[in-house]
């Protein structure tokens, strides 16, 4: 793998990270600045990103004395010159959609993506970032979208991968009806808000199984996405799976297509086969690449996929994916290899196409 | 265009056609209360009392309905009865002209294990492997049972499956896959213990309900959501499996995973292999890396079987999981039952044919 392969590319994945509490402060309005000093309010991190375990940083890339991604400086050094970024999606992973208080979590929302316009968007011109909601009051959340829209370094909606209810359901519609309004895709990140088990089956005991298990829950909001019409409702929607895996997609839609067959009359609104639906609005992201051993296995797999558009380029910097310079797999064809980290993720994001055109 | 259709029970002779092994055939009481004879007393009025109560919120039916009534084919209602409730009518429908030279039986309704009273739960199991015996495989010896245990309470699940080990009746033990916590948890490691004392393979059924949502951001709104999920809840089981170390601590378990299509598989394998190796100090009692502890101990029912757009990606999927390790199953009598003359959409060898519709079952279930 050489550094050329990334020259210019798209990265689709990389996260920032809130340094601690102190550095929202100034971000947050008066009330709630006074609100969270006086109750001692703690670091919202979520236990998807254990600070020290090896998948949260790659080793090179942690920071000394702070979170990894805490840093512009090193970001810039490590990511952006480093692979030789022509942009590179912000998505803040701070656990704002944890809270049970929706005003809190409203206000939380509402600092982070100022922060991130103040302290990463402003000083660095290759940096976009995806707008953190407070997905417990759907209402809220659009708002949330409403206020960012016009700043179109913004480029895409966040939400965690597991929240109250599946992500297809209706009362979650003011999201993506806001979304398509503003032509923003709706990127769907690994973690959660932790309301219910990580598993359907009840809760794990390893750290190990619940990165693991973050894919399981990917396919499952896929399933009710699709199900329950928001695709349909809303044709110009775009989502985005990012940081859990593609391999599983094949054998995920051979069942899911399988049983739509079987089962349409449930979903009438579903009126095109599910396959179709995804390969024109649902895209992800490349790493974590849960690839077979044998690398030209990953060809089949992406031949399975039955679509050379789906996969966009990520680092997922700072997590610890691939070491070195390996961020795409050795042996994809060079006109894949564009497409994954140029083309496709212009076909995605509106606004870079746009930044570009400019 | 004309069709050719053939009447019913006119299909090709059973005995022209290669034997099968079908392992997961469903038979089911006439009536729920039909299993009273084979329940001690105080049960008997437990039953009449209070019924099974689920841990969902139904008393009889499921928490989403199905497509179908009993989820069952249309063509499969015996006449005065439910689908999988009369075994003539099951040897002339499914069992004679498909020529199924062994068929594992799998109780799945009413989910036994799965009751909220664990007392009630070990007496309704021990009352449904007896009325296994009495009442199919005691009267068809191409058909074995799977002993049905409490999983929620591994003791009196390892108890009975002492029980009947060693009965030539039985040939693995079945608990359903949505549990109250994963099934890799010590919990339930008594039961493998005697699953693997008795030599008998644990295989899991998709279905049941461990009171937790079927997925992990919540309820789903359809029961396609809740089908399609299955494969997931399976994904997470032997995650979790794997994970805890269960086939370092029992190297003679086999686990055998039903009714969750298998072509996740190689994924999830290579999911759990990569995470493996990059936090192995969480799971220092991992030795080996996940793919392989899969390759050696699991194996997987073919139904329902997935389809691709194009037949020869699932010959891929095949070959990375290893035909040794798919076992034909048809569903019988359900819905989205596999026709063994149809659902295969790959071209096969003789020889990975017989293996994957017949040999890897007598080996697997020692029968051959």
């Amino acid at each position: 793998m050489n550094a050329m392969a990334t020259t210019g590319a798209i990265d689709c994945d990389i996260h920032p990270a809130v340094p601690g509490p102190a550095a929202l402060l100034p971000y947050l309005p008066p009330q709630w600045r006074d609100m969270v000093v006086q109750r001692g309010v703690h670091d919202l991190e979520t236990i998807t990103y254990p600070r020290n375990s090896p998948l949260t940083a790659r080793p090179d890339w942690r920071v000394p004395d702070g979170k990894a991604g805490s840093d512009l400086g090193q970001l810039r050094a490590q990511a952006l010159d480093g692979f030789g970024l022509r942009y590179a999606i912000c998505n803040c992973l701070y656990g704002v959609q944890v809270l049970f208080s929706e005003d809190m979590a409203a206000a939380y929302a509402t600092a982070v993506n100022d922060w991130l316009a103040a302290e990463w968007l402003d000083r660095e011109p290759r940096l976009r970032a995806s707008i953190v909601v407070p997905v417990q009051n759907p209402e809220m959340a659009a708002a949330e979208i409403e206020r960012r829209a016009a700043d179109r370094r913004f480029v895409q909606v966040l939400l965690p991968a597991q929240g109250d209810v599946p992500l297809g359901k209706r009362s979650l519609w003011p999201i993506y009806a806001a979304a398509e309004r503003h032509g923003l895709p709706v990127g769907i990140h690994a973690g959660g808000s932790y309301r219910h088990p990580i598993t359907p089956v009840g809760w794990p005991s390893y750290h190990t199984e619940d990165y693991v298990d973050q894919a399981q829950g990917m396919q499952t909001q896929l399933t009710s996405l699709v199900c329950e019409g928001v695709f349909s409702k809303f044709p110009e929607l775009r989502v985005v799976m990012i940081e859990s895996g593609f391999t599983w997609l094949p054998a995920f839609l051979w069942r899911l297509e399988k049983y739509w067959r079987g089962l349409r009359m449930e979903i009438p609104w579903v009126d095109r086969s599910p396959s179709a639906i995804i390969r024109d609005q649902v895209r992800f992201t490349l790493q974590p690449v849960d690839g077979p051993p044998e690398a030209a296995d990953l060809l089949k797999v992406i031949e399975h996929m039955g679509s050379e558009e789906l996969l966009l380029f990520s680092t997922d910097y700072p997590h610890w994916q691939f070491d070195g310079d390996a961020a795409l797999p050795a042996t994809l064809p060079p006109e894949l290899m564009r497409r994954i980290t140029v083309e496709n993720p212009l076909e995605t994001y509106p606004r870079l196409r746009e930044a570009i055109a400019s | 265009m004309s069709l050719d259709l053939r009447e019913a029970g006119s299909a090709t002779p059973g005995a022209t056609k290669p034997a099968i092994a079908d392992c997961d055939i469903h038979p089911c009481l006439m009536q729920a209360k039909d299993i009273l004879p084979w329940l001690p007393r105080r049960w008997q009025r437990h039953m009449e009392q209070f019924g099974m109560l689920p841990r969902h919120g139904y008393q009889s039916g499921p928490a989403y309905p199905k497509g179908q009534p009993d989820a069952a084919r249309i063509d499969a209602w015996p006449p005065g009865g439910r689908p999988g409730s009369d075994l003539g009518f099951m040897q002339r429908q499914h069992l004679d002209p498909n020529n199924v030279a062994l068929g594992i039986l799998n109780v799945i309704a009413p989910a036994a294990g799965a009751a909220q009273n664990l007392d009630f739960s070990a007496a309704l199991c021990r009352a449904l492997n007896q009325w296994q015996v009495d009442e199919w495989t005691g009267k068809d010896s191409r058909l074995k049972g799977s002993v049905l245990v409490p999983y929620e309470d591994a003791q009196a699940a390892a108890a009975e499956i002492d029980y009947w080990a060693g009965h030539k009746d039985f040939v693995q033990v079945m608990l359903l896959s949505r549990t109250a916590e994963p099934l890799g948890q010590r919990r339930y490691w008594p039961l493998y213990a005697a699953a693997e004392r008795a030599g008998l393979p644990v295989g899991v059924h998709a279905f049941g309900y461990g009171g937790y949502p079927v997925t992990a951001g919540g309820w789903p709104s359809y029961y396609i959501e809740e089908m399609v999920g299955h494969a997931q809840c399976c994904q997470a089981l032997l995650t979790s499996m794997v994970v805890e170390g269960v086939f370092e601590r029992f190297p003679g378990l086999k686990l055998v995973l039903i009714e969750a299509g298998f072509a996740w598989l190689p994924s999830l394998a290579w999911r759990l292999d990569k995470t493996w190796a990059r936090l192995r100090e969480e799971v220092p009692h991992l030795a080996r890396p996940p793919s392989e502890v899969i390759r050696q101990h699991v194996w997987v029912t073919t139904q329902p079987m997935e389809e691709p757009e194009k037949r020869r990606h699932l010959h891929d999927v095949i070959e990375w999981i290893g035909i040794d390790r798919l076992l034909f199953a048809t569903d019988y009598p359900h819905w989205d039952y596999d026709d063994p003359e149809w659902s295969l959409p790959v071209r096969l060898g003789a020889d990975a044919r017989q293996d994957l519709f017949l040999r890897n079952a007598l080996k697997l279930y020692g029968q051959g």
